[in-house]
């Protein structure tokens, strides 16, 4: 296995882990690689699930519903373990790794199907029909002329918020690098979605810990109660000093083409008490520079609205000091 | 490639790209396991990968080797007692056209043993990956509530 990953990849080969994205996409041809290589026997050196008081260090290859359901991860971390359990359905949650869960593909339609012509995430320089389309579940955030797909995933806007790195192996070596600099934006190259270089695999996510931590919850709304991709969803983590906010962390999920971090939002709220007018001031921090399509405005609103209910209700999360 | 299913190995020549579902379907010749979408979206192919309920239209057949696949086929008893799984979902009346049931059976049994069955409401979120579209949902919550008690009696 170490040599795989000491081999020089050519862009023609993907990488299996739990196969819920890359098997969907081979069969809707979406992506065609002429070689496969499953990486599970990774999973040994790469599956756990370690916390010692200061760090929870999640190997890449651990299961999302194994995560879900660590008890140090549901006692010191919920944001995380919501965020895994309230996506996806209990058989993927068995099945697909944390590493494939942060490089999933958009859901966006124009992407998934190829008998649209136009998508410069699938075939780069041709166009993006979602522009003009049905583009009610797109992006409003980090959006560019050349792609509105909305970042799918919920754990991922978990890392995001509390900060956590990433260690990834490749031909050239390991090498960690901040979460937040993981996933790239689309400007002009929407086909390029992370920073990761050719032949590199995340083998490891390091998260801090922080008095933010155990006061921190994932809210996630969607079209349907259970088994859908957020509509829109808030990642948020807070510390507070009696009513007053010392430190908050929150990511966006659901209307941003990257997991979204809402930097804007979290200086609103410092040194000031957790009300609603507070945290509603603080949402309309995280949208000031959204850009509607012509189906998807009411996720300004809905995003906002998702951002004050999480924030109020981690406020008024109680547990033993 | 050598598959091992409901204990017995099944030494097959496959394609490297065939999906464990295609291998039990069209292969071995075990059609229980249903192809709803083929995507990963319906839960009609699940099967038990290790005792975990996973997806078999998004399993390679070729990574299931080593691993213990479990299908509806192999759920009864030698002497044709049916699992208590699936006698209460005929007591239960828990399908009409029967297509999702076997996957339906085969997550249930796996919502069980993952201790996700303590509510309705508990059954309902973790069943749903599962979709029926007879829409037999409250027989078939009913049908995993009584199956629980008797799965914990032994």
């Amino acid at each position: 296995m170490r040599d795989i990953l000491a081999a020089e990849p050519d862009s023609s080969v993907a990488f299996l882990a739990g196969g819920t994205t890359v098997l969907d996409l081979m069969k809707l041809e979406v992506i065609r690689p002429e070689r496969v290589i499953d990486l599970n026997a990774l999973r040994g050196e790469y599956g756990h699930i370690r916390w010692d008081g200061v760090s929870l260090r999640l190997g890449a290859f651990a299961r999302m519903a194994e995560v879900a359901a660590h008890p140090d991860v549901l006692a010191h971390y919920p944001v995380i373990a919501q965020s895994l359990s309230l996506a996806a359905s209990a058989q993927l949650r068995n099945m697909a790794s944390l590493g494939g869960n942060v490089l999933q593909r958009t859901r966006c339609a124009y992407f998934r199907d190829t008998s649209w012509s136009a998508c410069n995430k699938r075939v780069p320089g041709s166009g993006c029909a979602a522009l003009e389309g049905a583009n009610r579940s797109h992006a409003v955030l980090g959006t560019s002329d050349h792609c509105i797909a909305t970042y799918p995933g919920d754990f991922a806007q978990a890392l995001l918020a509390l900060d956590a790195s990433v260690n990834v192996a490749g031909p050239r070596g390991s090498r960690r690098l901040p979460f937040a600099s993981l996933h790239r934006r689309p400007g002009t190259i929407p086909h390029l979605e992370t920073n990761l270089l050719s032949g590199e695999i995340i083998t490891e996510f390091v998260v801090p810990s922080g008095a933010w931590t155990r006061r921190s919850l994932y809210l996630k709304i969607r079209d349907r109660q259970s088994y859908e991709f957020a509509v829109a969803s808030a990642a948020v983590a807070v510390d507070l000093d009696g009513d007053v906010v010392r430190n908050a962390r929150i990511a966006l999920g659901g209307v941003a083409t990257v997991p979204w971090r809402a930097l804007e939002a979290e200086a609103a709220l410092r040194g000031r008490p957790l009300t609603a007018e507070v945290a509603r001031t603080a949402a309309r921090a995280a949208f000031a520079d959204a850009t509607p399509q012509s189906h998807n405005a009411f996720k300004v609103e809905l995003g906002q609205s998702t951002l004050v209910r999480a924030l109020l209700q981690a406020a008024s999360m109680e547990f033993q000091p | 490639m050598t598959l091992r299913v409901n204990g017995s190995t099944h030494a097959v020549e496959l394609d490297a790209r065939t999906t464990l579902l295609d291998a039990l379907r069209e292969h071995i010749g075990l059609t229980g396991s249903k192809k709803g979408c083929d995507h990963g979206q319906c839960g009609a192919c699940t099967v038990l990968i290790d005792g975990s309920r996973e997806l078999s239209c998004l399993t390679l057949a070729v990574s299931s080797q080593q691993r213990e696949v479990t299908t509806i086929e192999g759920l009864a008893r030698p002497d044709g007692d049916l699992h208590p799984m699936q006698q209460a979902f005929i007591d239960h009346d828990a399908f009409q056209c029967g297509y999702c049931t076997p996957g339906q059976i085969l997550s249930a049994i796996g919502c069980v043993s993952e201790g996700h069955a303590d509510t309705p409401a508990g059954i309902r979120e973790y069943m749903s990956g599962n979709i029926c579209r007879c829409a037999a949902y409250p027989n078939i919550v009913a049908a995993v509530m009584q199956a629980r008690d008797q799965m914990a009696g032994g």
